[in-house]
């Protein structure tokens, strides 16, 4: 097959392509300019292409740049940025993978006669009894990707290949150092690639929004502080809230954006027996039927969160409710949620956390 | 090898350059600033290629000085004008980022262009007028010929209205395009400091050639030894120098038969694939191009793709320039001409030289055609 590897010129892309060409694929590299403005952690500094070069050099295969810049700005960073205004939770690697790996590359690559789409993602795909083709998680379980990559439905699973979901991170680095790719000790990305270390996540909003300064209180509504930035305030957060120590600990446990306020209180109200979640895409569309007969999943609300049992109630189309097992800490609204099956396996659905979710009365 | 349409980013180096240099990169190793005899004979060969530059130029050999490349010598006009009389630099918007950006890094003033790309001589004429007293502007840079589009721009009328309206600033020329299509000796006796490049003419990447006037003082950008009478320390690139003034030569004894027979091959290109694949527009009104380049603008196309599939097909072209990534970035001399990203998206350079042939341009043809028509299946 020619098969177009996108190589971020970290470890796991560079096996990528190694296992690529190992397997007798016409592959060709790619590496994605996204962003064009200042930063020290990211996905797209020149030192990251020159690594991804050399090591398509290595593997004697092509490499290219696109300048997707444009589109990451639009899809990626604008929403980054209002969701901080907005009140909502970001998930800028997620967006970045909706929609510049899994769209606007794998758009390209359809033009420019590929046969798929590779990346160095922890999962897998694999196809069940029925036919099905199911996003895997990856065989590393520390390192499993598989909900950051969520959005997949069949006809994109079907152009997407995953060469190092079946290794763990320790033997994708042994095949790196094996064939002396450079990046073989390469240490992983873990930040937002376009906030900064040094600036951070403050400055990179600072230069973009005005910050809004809120009175944090009790839920009962009496003063307890101030915030000098609203944009800044998670939910479930605990330091830089100005209030003094001592008593109870204290957590934020809602954001009220309209009124510039922040409210807080014991870990107690921070404990909901259900969430909503809307704008789901699903893996495989006869799922949502499956699920109407029985809803049991298993659910993970974040990158490298354990996955909890629950119950999903559909509301529609594209949202539906989860009612939890156990009452679970509450889930910031813009957060994406996976649901898997049973067995924690493969994923079904993922979707967007909404806004409110009844709190639990009594814990 | 492929079809080579890359000329104006390189072009291969002519044959009698290699010959000419190659034995001062053997037996003829001596440092030609030497006081022996073997310094001496390297010396000699300096002085000689010296002047067959300043032939080709029409100009005094004391005004050439040889420096790295093109990109220095715009560096030097533009950073050693305002370092050594201060004021303002000014130049169009659609110079190379050599010019602009050291324009931009001096807090100079960007001129407007024409819907051709080339300078918009009210614009000149208004930003010249208004310069006061305690700002003059002490340099002006504009480009014979636009590294991308391949734009002529009218020299002449340039310089009327800079010595008019800037009497003292220092006109200083990016001719790196303009080496192999026009006669620089109609170019050079019109400014007081020009800049060349060597591999855009048949010679070595690393070497450059810059024209300052007698009495035109720049400070220089490089300090050291002492060499090219001050204004350009390190010591000589003797096999590189050798070999321009060779490439220089050669590409002057042939530049009118080459510029009749290229422009047919450019002609023909174009024609042959606007007859062919619809939504195509000629960046520029070939009158006012050199010979060499074909700029089209496919609608509706994005470059990067467009590239590809080219080089898939062994057709070697570019679009606008390349970020320090390699990642294409949008052009900025084809929105300073106001061209519409819908359009300048889809743009493609293929620019032809002295080894291009006719079979190359057919094989271009039935690449470009075929490539257009999948990406806009």
């Amino acid at each position: 097959m020619k098969v177009l590897v996108a190589m971020s010129g970290g470890v796991d892309s560079s096996v990528a392509a190694a296992e690529l060409k190992a397997a007798g694929h016409e592959v060709v590299g790619v590496t994605m300019r996204l962003w064009g403005g200042e930063s020290d952690t990211g996905c797209c500094s020149v030192s990251d292409v020159d690594d991804a070069r050399r090591v398509a050099q290595q593997l004697n295969i092509d490499h290219l740049v696109f300048n997707f810049s444009d589109d990451f700005d639009k899809h990626v960073v604008a929403p980054y940025v209002q969701a901080h205004v907005d009140g909502i939770t970001p998930n800028p690697c997620i967006e970045c993978n909706r929609h510049l790996k899994f769209d606007r590359l794998s758009e390209r690559a359809r033009l420019l006669g590929f046969d798929a789409v590779a990346t160095g993602h922890h999962a897998r795909i694999e196809r069940d009894d029925e036919g099905t083709l199911r996003l895997t998680r990856g065989a590393d379980d520390a390192k499993d990707q598989s909900y950051v990559v969520h959005m997949l439905d069949q006809a994109e699973l079907a152009y997407t290949m995953f060469p190092v979901g079946h290794l763990t991170k320790a033997q994708v680095r042994e095949r790196a150092v094996e064939l002396g790719l450079r990046t073989a000790t390469k240490p992983d990305s873990q930040d937002v690639c376009f906030i900064s270390k040094t600036g951070g996540r403050e400055t990179f909003l600072g230069n973009r929004i005005p910050f809004r300064k809120a009175e944090v209180v009790n839920e009962d509504g009496t003063p307890a502080g101030k915030v000098e930035a609203l944009e800044l305030v998670t939910i479930g957060q605990r330091k830089g809230l100005g209030i003094p120590g001592g008593g109870p600990k204290q957590y934020v446990v809602e954001v009220d954006t309209p009124n510039a306020r922040v409210v807080i209180g014991e870990e107690a109200s921070l404990y909901r027996n259900s969430v909503d979640v809307a704008q789901i895409i699903w893996s495989d569309s006869g799922d949502l039927e499956r699920l109407m007969t029985t809803g049991d999943v298993l659910v993970q609300s974040s990158a490298h969160g354990a996955a909890v049992s629950a119950t999903v109630e559909i509301l529609g189309p594209d949202s539906l409710r989860i009612h939890w097992a156990q009452p679970q800490r509450r889930i910031a609204p813009g957060q994406s949620i996976v649901l898997y099956n049973t067995i924690n396996s493969y994923v079904l659905a993922g979707g967007i956390a909404c806004q409110d979710s009844t709190k639990v009365s009594v814990h | 090898m492929g079809t080579y349409l890359d000329h104006a980013a390189s072009t291969p180096m002519r044959a009698e350059a290699i010959e000419a240099m190659t034995p001062y990169l053997d037996a003829m190793y001596a440092n030609p600033s030497g006081s022996h005899r073997f310094a001496r004979e390297a010396r000699k060969a300096l002085d000689e290629a010296r002047d067959l530059v300043a032939a080709t130029l029409g100009c005094k050999p004391g005004e050439v000085v040889f420096t790295s490349g093109g990109t220095e010598g715009d560096n030097h006009a533009i950073l050693g004008a305002v370092r050594r009389l201060g004021g303002v630099a000014v130049c169009p918007a659609a110079e190379h980022h050599a010019v602009l950006h050291c324009v931009e890094h001096v807090n100079g003033v960007v001129v407007r262009v024409n819907s051709v790309g080339t300078v918009d001589l009210d614009d000149l004429q208004r930003v010249l007028e208004e310069a006061t007293d305690e700002q003059p502007i002490t340099v002006v840079s504009v480009m014979a010929v636009n590294n991308e589009v391949g734009s002529i721009t009218p020299m002449r009328d340039v310089a009327r209205i800079v010595r008019k309206y800037a009497p003292n600033a220092i006109l200083h020329t990016d001719a790196v395009q303009a080496a192999c299509w026009v006669d620089l000796r109609e170019i050079t006796p019109l400014v007081d400091a020009l800049s060349l490049s060597a591999h855009k003419f048949g010679g070595p990447k690393g070497v450059g050639v810059m024209v300052i006037k007698t009495g035109k003082n720049l400070e220089p950008l490089i300090f050291g030894g002492g060499q090219e009478r001050d204004r350009r320390s390190g010591t000589h690139n003797v096999s590189g120098i050798i070999a321009t003034a060779k490439a220089l030569e050669v590409t002057d004894q042939t530049r009118a038969e080459e510029t009749e027979r290229v422009t047919k091959l450019r002609d023909r290109l174009v024609d042959e694939i606007r007859a062919q694949v619809d939504g195509v527009l000629e960046t520029v009104p070939r009158e006012h191009r050199v010979p060499g380049v074909a700029h089209l603008c496919f609608s509706g196309l994005e470059n990067e793709a467009l590239l590809f599939l080219l080089d898939q097909a062994d057709v070697y072209a570019s679009a606008a320039s390349a970020c320090a990534s390699g990642a294409m970035e949008p052009s900025h001399v084809l929105e300073a001409m106001g061209i519409e990203r819908s359009w300048s998206n889809g743009a493609l350079r293929l620019s032809l030289g002295h080894t291009t042939t006719d079979a190359e341009i057919d094989l271009a043809v039935s690449a470009i055609v075929s490539a257009v028509n999948q990406l806009r299946r």
